[in-house]
C-alpha cells in the first residue's frame, strides 16, 4: 500500500544508495500495478525524480573504500602510489 | 700446454674451460635421457625453447635449439612430466651447465602432478568440488573481500579493476603470503578472518608464476578452507592455463586476478547508470500515461456534462420560444388581416352613408350662413344661405 510507504518516508539525503534504489523500484511497481489517485501518483513521481537524482549523484561521486584486516580489526589501507 | 690445476691460480675462463672439457668429454653425458617435470618454460621468438626440468630435489636447465624444437611432437607445457634426451654442455659466459635437448617425449605424469591428482581425487570424492555446493556469486556486491599478497601486482590490478567498474563498493583486504611453506596456513587464516567480516564475495588471487609458485593453492587445508567458506569465493590464481585445486573448490574460477575482479563486479557503475536511466523513462512514461488517461477521462466527462448542461436546456428553451413567437406572430398577423378587412367593409358601408355621396346624384345641402344650421324646411330659410353641391358650395343672397 503506497500510503503506508509514504508515511515512513525518510528525506532523500538520508538514504543509502541501496535504500534509494529499492524505494525507486517500489515506486515504479506501485505506479505500474495500482490505480492511484492522481495526486498520490504525482507525489510518487516527484519522489522518484528526487531518488533518481540522488542515485546518479552517488554513482558520480563514488570512491572505492579500501580497508585492511589486521587481526580481527579493520584498518585503513594505503595503496602504493606506483 | 696442460696447466697444473692444483699448483697455480687459474683464471675463471681456464677453470670453466676445464669443467667444460670434463663434462663434454664424458660420452655418458653426451647421450643421456633425463626425466623430470617442466617448469619456467620460455618460447621466445628466436624459436629456441628454454626450460627447467625438476624433480623434488634438483633442477636442470635445458635448451632446445630451433631446428629440434620445430620437430617437437609434444606440446610442452609447464608442469608436464617429460623425458628429455640430449647432451650436457657448459655455457661458459654464465658458467652454467645445461642439457642441450634434441628429443622430448611425454612420460606418464610427474610426481607433483601425481600428488595433485591423488589429492584432487580424494577431495572430489569428499564432495568438495560438487557443482551443487557452489554458492551463487552476487552480481552487485557491497563489500568485496580480497585474499592476496599485499605487495603483488595482482592486488593493484584487482583494485584498479574494481575502482573502474564499481567504485561504490567497499574492499576488505586480507593480506597473506601466497608462496612458500608458510603460505597455506596464512591463506587459510585470511579466508577465515575475512568470513567473520561477512563480505558479499571473496576473491583469492595470485599473479602468474611457475607451478611451484602456485603450489600453496593446491594445499589440502587451503582447498578445504575455500570449500568451507560461508562467503562465495572467486579464485584467480596464476594464468589462464593454470588450474589449482583451490580453483576447483572455489564457487567460480577466473583465469587471472583481473578477471576475478571483473567477475566480482558483474554489474558495473555503467549498468547502474543505464538502469537509472531506464527507471527514469519508465517513471516518466507511467506518469505521462496516467495524466493522459485522466485528461481523456476529464474531457469525456466534460462532453457529457455539456450534453446535459442547462446551457443546452436554455438553447432548447430558446428554440421553443422562437417557435412560439413565430406562431404568435403569424396568428397576430392573421388577426390583423381580419380586422383590416372588417374595417374596410365598415368603411365602405360608412362611405355609403356619407350624405355627401347623395350630392353627386344632384341633391344639395342648404345651410344658414349665420349659424350653419341645415335648412330642411321652408320656415327655416332665413337670411343668407349656403348651398353645398358635390364639387363645392355657393351662396344665395336674400
Amino acid at each position: 500500500m503506497p500510503k503506508q510507504k509514504s508515511t515512513t518516508q525518510k528525506p532523500v539525503e538520508e538514504l543509502t544508495y541501496e535504500e534509494a534504489v529499492a524505494e525507486l523500484e517500489s515506486i515504479v511497481e506501485v505506479l505500474e500495478s495500482e490505480q492511484n489517485p492522481l495526486e498520490e501518483a504525482m507525489k510518487l513521481f516527484e519522489r522518484g525524480q528526487e531518488l533518481i537524482k540522488k542515485c546518479g549523484a552517488s554513482l558520480e561521486s563514488a570512491q572505492l573504500k579500501i580497508q585492511k584486516l589486521a587481526g580481527d580489526s579493520l584498518i585503513s589501507f594505503e595503496e602504493d602510489s606506483e | 700446454m696442460q696447466p697444473n690445476l692444483f699448483s697455480s691460480t687459474l683464471t675463471v675462463s681456464q677453470l670453466t674451460f676445464h669443467i667444460r672439457k670434463l663434462l663434454e668429454g664424458d660420452p655418458e653425458l653426451q647421450d643421456v635421457w633425463v626425466s623430470g617435470e617442466i617448469s619456467n618454460l620460455s618460447k621466445p621468438n628466436s624459436g629456441h625453447i628454454y626450460f627447467t626440468l625438476k624433480d623434488k630435489n634438483a633442477s636442470l636447465r635445458c635448451v632446445m635449439w630451433k631446428t629440434d624444437a620445430a620437430r617437437l611432437r609434444v606440446n610442452v607445457q609447464d608442469g608436464m612430466a617429460l623425458e628429455a634426451h640430449g647432451k650436457i654442455a657448459v655455457y661458459e659466459p654464465s658458467g652454467q651447465y645445461q642439457l642441450v635437448t634434441n628429443q622430448i617425449q611425454a612420460k606418464g605424469e610427474g610426481a607433483l602432478y601425481q600428488e595433485f591428482l591423488r589429492l584432487k581425487a580424494m577431495l572430489e570424492a569428499e564432495g568438495l568440488f560438487n557443482p551443487e555446493n557452489k554458492k551463487e556469486i552476487p552480481q552487485l556486491p557491497k563489500t568485496i573481500g580480497i585474499v592476496t599478497s599485499q605487495t603483488g601486482a595482482a592486488l593493484r590490478d584487482m583494485l584498479n579493476t574494481i575502482r573502474r567498474r564499481l567504485p561504490i563498493a567497499n574492499v576488505i583486504l586480507a593480506p597473506t603470503l601466497v608462496q612458500g611453506v608458510d603460505a597455506p596456513p596464512a591463506i587459510v587464516k585470511a579466508i577465515e578472518s575475512l568470513n567473520k567480516k561477512s563480505p558479499d564475495v571473496i576473491i583469492i588471487a595470485r599473479g602468474g608464476g611457475s607451478i611451484e609458485d602456485l603450489w600453496a593453492f593446491n594445499d589440502e587445508q587451503v582447498v578445504r578452507a575455500v570449500a568451507n567458506s560461508k562467503t562465495p569465493i572467486i579464485s584467480g590464481v596464476g594464468h589462464e592455463t593454470d588450474f589449482t585445486l583451490a580453483d576447483f573448490a572455489a564457487d567460480l574460477r577466473a583465469p587471472t586476478p583481473t578477471a576475478a575482479a571483473e567477475l566480482a563486479t558483474q554489474i558495473t557503475v555503467q549498468h547502474l547508470h543505464d538502469s537509472l536511466f531506464t527507471i527514469q523513462s519508465r517513471l516518466t512514461d507511467l506518469t505521462f500515461n496516467l495524466l493522459a488517461e485522466h485528461k481523456t477521462f476529464i474531457s469525456a466527462l466534460a462532453s457529457r456534462l455539456k450534453y446535459s448542461s442547462p446551457e443546452r436546456r436554455i438553447e432548447s428553451e430558446y428554440q421553443n420560444i422562437d417557435e412560439l413567437s413565430r406562431r404568435a406572430f403569424s396568428a397576430l398577423t392573421h388577426r390583423i388581416q381580419l380586422h383590416k378587412s372588417n374595417v374596410n367593409g365598415i368603411s365602405k358601408r360608412l362611405q355609403s352613408l356619407n350624405p355627401e355621396g347623395v350630392l353627386s346624384r344632384g341633391y344639395a345641402i342648404i345651410t344658414r350662413k349665420s349659424d350653419n344650421m341645415v335648412v330642411s324646411k321652408v320656415s327655416q330659410a332665413k337670411g343668407d344661405l349656403k348651398v353645398r353641391v358635390s364639387d363645392g358650395e355657393f351662396e344665395v343672397k336674400k
